[in-house]
């Protein structure tokens, strides 16, 4: 009996081992960071080229799987020259004092069908704020996909300030989507 | 001296207003630091870029339902070049502002008329064609700029010098023949 317990509890004390099913590589190549949001009407989309990801993810235990984020903003492409210039200012992203944007996973919970909700803590331009989304996990080939699409409000991390508050030049919405690809690590 | 109708009369002087204006404000707008007025000019230059357009349709329309009323007697060489000059005037008022949608699409920002109608993107996004497109756009307008003035000139030779009504055909109002 006691040593039945004392099983049990050393199985919860103990760090979990990786599994050997663990998806921890990030292939950056085949991820994708892109944005979009209207500016006077009309719709504008961009991408981030630029970012790094830490990933723990085992197919057999998604719910503990961890994710870190880090996107350098200075990545930030419209497709339009002055946008791309004028974002890195202080108004905007404040690139000098804010390089990166930070993502850090808190916690999974499983919708069903390969569908979770990743929530974690989103930092932006100094600004940390509890962030959730939605992703859809697909397996294939040895490479696990993970695909998702949220709304981030600008106004809250100040993105925009001063003359570019006013959301009807630039809307406060801004539809993320985003597509990480990862591998197992080879043994 | 018969006139030109009503509705060509509005419109050959609404349109004339619309290229002044968004010619100025093109002008001004190209100059301003990157900042929300820039773009809300920016947005208004386009919707009266594409209000032109339109209304030169309508006008070439209506001009080919209803010629226009026969000018004054004059040398043949000034009515070839009369005719020159407003084929040439109509073919710039069209490809100006075609030549802006067209930049603005190569640009990567979708044109919208009045921040309600979006029109569609002509060309992929592309800086070097976007760039191409602005000195186009510039090299055009200066084309319309000669043009208007020679076609201003010679209102005011026929107005001032030669006296012969030619103006009175479009002046607006109903006693329009001043001479």
């Amino acid at each position: 009996m006691n040593t039945r317990i004392f099983f049990i509890a050393a199985l919860l004390a103990a760090p979990l081992p990786a599994s050997a099913e663990a998806y921890t590589a990030v292939d950056v190549e085949q991820s994708r960071i892109a944005f979009g949001f209207r500016q006077m009407g009309v719709s504008m989309q961009g991408r981030f080229g630029s970012f790094r990801a830490e990933l723990d993810f085992d197919p057999a235990r998604p719910e503990s799987a961890s994710a870190t984020l880090e996107i350098e903003l200075e990545s930030f492409d419209a497709g339009v020259r002055d946008l791309n210039r004028e974002v890195h200012g202080s108004q905007w992203f404040d690139t000098a004092n804010h390089p990166v944007a930070r993502f850090v996973s808190s916690s999974v919970t499983p919708l069903g069908e390969s569908r979770y909700e990743l929530a974690g803590d989103l930092t932006l331009k100094g600004t940390t704020r509890p962030l959730r989304t939605p992703v859809t996990v697909s397996i294939a080939d040895g490479q696990v996909l993970f695909e998702g699409e949220f709304v981030l409000e600008r106004l809250d991390y100040d993105i925009g300030t001063g003359a570019w508050r006013d959301t009807r030049v630039v809307a406060n919405e801004v539809q993320v989507r985003f597509s990480l690809a990862a591998l197992q690590v080879p043994e | 001296m018969t006139r030109y109708s009503g509705l060509a009369i509005g419109l050959h002087w609404l349109v004339a207003l619309l290229i002044f204006g968004t010619f100025g404000l093109g002008l001004y707008m190209t100059e301003l630091p990157f900042s929300p007025d820039k773009l809300r000019l920016y947005s208004w230059h386009k919707t009266i870029g594409v209000s032109v357009f339109l209304l030169v349709l309508i006008r070439l329309g209506w001009r080919l339902w209803r010629r226009p009323p026969p000018p004054p007697p004059m040398a043949r060489w000034q009515r070839v070049a009369s005719h020159a000059v407003h084929h040439l005037l109509y073919g710039l008022m069209l490809a100006v502002p075609l030549s802006g949608w067209l930049m603005s699409s190569a640009k990567g920002f979708q044109t919208m008329w009045f921040g309600i109608v979006p029109l569609p993107d002509l060309l992929p996004a592309s800086e070097s064609v976007g760039d191409a497109l602005a000195r186009t756009h510039w090299f055009l307008n200066l084309a319309l700029c000669g043009l208007v003035a020679l076609h201003l000139l010679a209102a005011l030779k026929h107005q001032f010098i030669d006296r012969d009504g030619l103006l009175g055909r479009m002046w607006p109002g109903r006693h329009g023949d001043t001479t």
